[in-house]
């Protein structure tokens, strides 16, 4: 038996001041999020830090190796000591609330939540993050929660003594089949890339377990099967050749990620990816709109990299209000 | 050893700071613990040490059968949160509430004490056009970090409404449960054997599928 962890959930009281105008929105609730809410609260902004979640997509990573200062941690322990920190400060946080849209209101600025709660303020910054990009093939919408799984970290113990397969072999996918190899029978990974393109720390783990993982590269998912569940999935090699038939009863899809930038859509610059456009100052094409971490085309897509990102855009907004208030 | 560490416990406290009125925690086992029963009755052993309105009762399933009866308790462990007084609101926890789950059997703890659901204005005058009982079973993982969202939800309604009982469910502990009713992603929600649906609904959505459940 795994040793058992006890968390202890947000508190979600302060919530979000419905009329009051905020100095400052922060929207999203991962690394940039609440270094941003730590920044602005050091700062003395008037600020409300509103997110679905606290934590984000560290909430979906088991173990993360290269936050520094840390070891080794888990995605959720790290959460955990960000929203600590964050909640060290006066600000009001409203976990739970989904910000679908974001535009000008007079000189401020009104986002709305998705319950159609109505937040004022005179900056805002977007730090909404990634979320899992679907392969588009047949089967895969049909059988989502019926064997499809785009979290392999919730989904992955009903999997116990089954067989399944995880598409894509970065570092996502690579953690996924790490953890699955705890839990399944079988293991078959899936990448249309001739080889791994995980952490070479991560890829020695999965040879380490040795026939129990088979993989496929230069190998494209053609469907997923089943009626009520997946029975299993057909791919074939890249450019041609015979189709492969894998019976497995779970496909765990970690081939990468879409912007969240929906709300910021028709108001904030975006790029071909959807990602919102920034300068080196966390600076979006609307002067008081600031955006870090994964929603923005910053390159690189990791913790820490967020988490500076985030300080940033927050060191910005202040700036910013400060100019206003001359 | 303890299960909660000092963090933690000081966490708890701070939660248990709001209880108004008193909570008892049955918590079912049997003779011979099974898997993550030594651990449940320690949880709520520990839990009940750092509140004076929170107290444990601990049964064996098959020893104190009438009651498990009484209670519907048919798998182990289990623990009924029950609010002033002994009242049964319907919030019961079949496994181990750890991980994730643990900040659920925190919520239920004070949602029992105060027997205020802090449903929404418009879910509670929803709930009142219920009609027949609904009995919500919420699968989870204790890795599944939007699953407490559900569990939260359905114990919401339990306190709401009475006929509504909710179960918060851990599907590995319970893999035929699991296996009969399909469970390959979580949270899922079964409802009355006959509704249910995945992922961590909004109140409106949730409350919606529970009415169709109890039509």
């Amino acid at each position: 038996m795994e040793e058992l962890k006890f968390l202890v959930a947000p508190e979600t009281g302060k919530g979000l001041r419905e009329g009051h105008l905020y100095d400052l929105a922060i929207v999203g609730g991962g690394p940039a999020g609440l270094t941003a809410g730590v920044y602005a609260a050091r700062k003395k902004l008037d600020t409300l830090l509103v997110s679905r979640d606290i934590g984000g997509q560290t909430l979906l990573t088991s173990d993360i190796e290269n936050y520094m200062g840390y070891h080794y941690i888990s995605g959720k322990e790290l959460a955990a000591k960000f929203e600590e920190q964050v909640k060290a400060y006066p600000i009001d946080i409203a976990v739970g609330e989904e910000v679908v849209s974001l535009g000008k209101g007079g000189e401020d600025f009104v986002l709305t939540t998705a319950t159609r709660k109505e937040i004022r303020a005179r900056a805002v910054i977007v730090a909404t993050g990634k979320r899992s990009r679907p392969l588009n093939v047949p089967g895969e919408r049909e059988l989502v929660g019926r064997g499809v799984s785009y979290c392999a970290v919730c989904d992955a113990p009903l999997f116990s003594g089954k067989d399944v397969a995880v598409i894509g072999a970065g570092n996502s996918g690579a953690t996924a089949v790490v953890d699955l190899i705890k839990i399944a029978d079988r293991v078959y990974v899936v990448d249309i890339m001739p080889g791994w393109r995980a952490d070479p720390v991560l890829v020695e783990r999965i040879a380490a377990a040795g026939a129990k993982v088979k993989a496929y590269f230069g190998h494209e998912v053609v469907r997923i099967e089943g009626r009520d569940r997946v029975e299993g999935i057909v791919i074939r090699p890249r450019g041609g050749g015979e189709e492969v038939r894998l019976p497995v009863q779970g496909v765990f899809i970690e081939i990468g990620l879409i912007p969240n930038s929906d709300l910021a859509k028709g108001f904030l610059a975006l790029n071909e990816a959807g990602e919102i456009v920034v300068d080196c100052r966390c600076r979006t094409s609307v002067p008081g709109v600031f955006a870090a971490g994964d929603v923005t085309d910053v390159p690189e897509k990791q913790v820490i990299i967020a988490a500076g990102e985030g300080a940033k855009a927050a060191l910005s907004a202040y700036a910013y209000l400060i100019g206003q208030r001359r | 050893m303890a299960l909660l560490d000092e963090n933690v416990r000081s966490e708890v406290e701070r939660v248990f700071a709001e209880l108004s009125g008193e909570v008892k925690l049955l918590v079912f086992t049997q003779e011979f613990e099974c898997d993550y029963c030594a651990e449940t009755r320690g949880l709520a052993e520990e839990l009940a040490a750092l509140s004076d309105k929170v107290e444990v009762e601990t049964h064996d399933l098959l020893g104190s059968k009438a009651l498990a009866e009484v209670y519907g308790i048919d798998k182990i462990p289990a623990i009924v949160v029950l609010g002033e007084g002994g009242k049964d609101y319907g919030i019961r926890f079949f496994g181990v509430p750890a991980g994730y789950e643990f900040s659920s059997l925190l919520e239920a703890i004070k949602v029992a004490s105060t027997g205020d659901s802090g449903l929404s204005p418009e879910a509670k005058e929803a709930l009142k056009g219920l009609r027949n009982p609904v009995h919500i079973q919420v699968f989870v993982t204790l890795t599944c970090p939007y699953c407490p969202m559900a569990v939260q939800l359905a114990h919401r309604c339990a306190v709401e409404s009475e006929l509504v009982r909710a179960d918060m469910v851990e599907a590995s502990e319970f893999p035929h449960l699991a296996n009969r009713y399909g469970v390959y992603a979580v949270p899922k929600v079964v409802m009355n054997e006959r509704v249910s649906f995945e992922g961590a609904l909004p109140e409106r959505a949730f409350i919606d599928y529970l009415l169709q459940a109890g039509s």
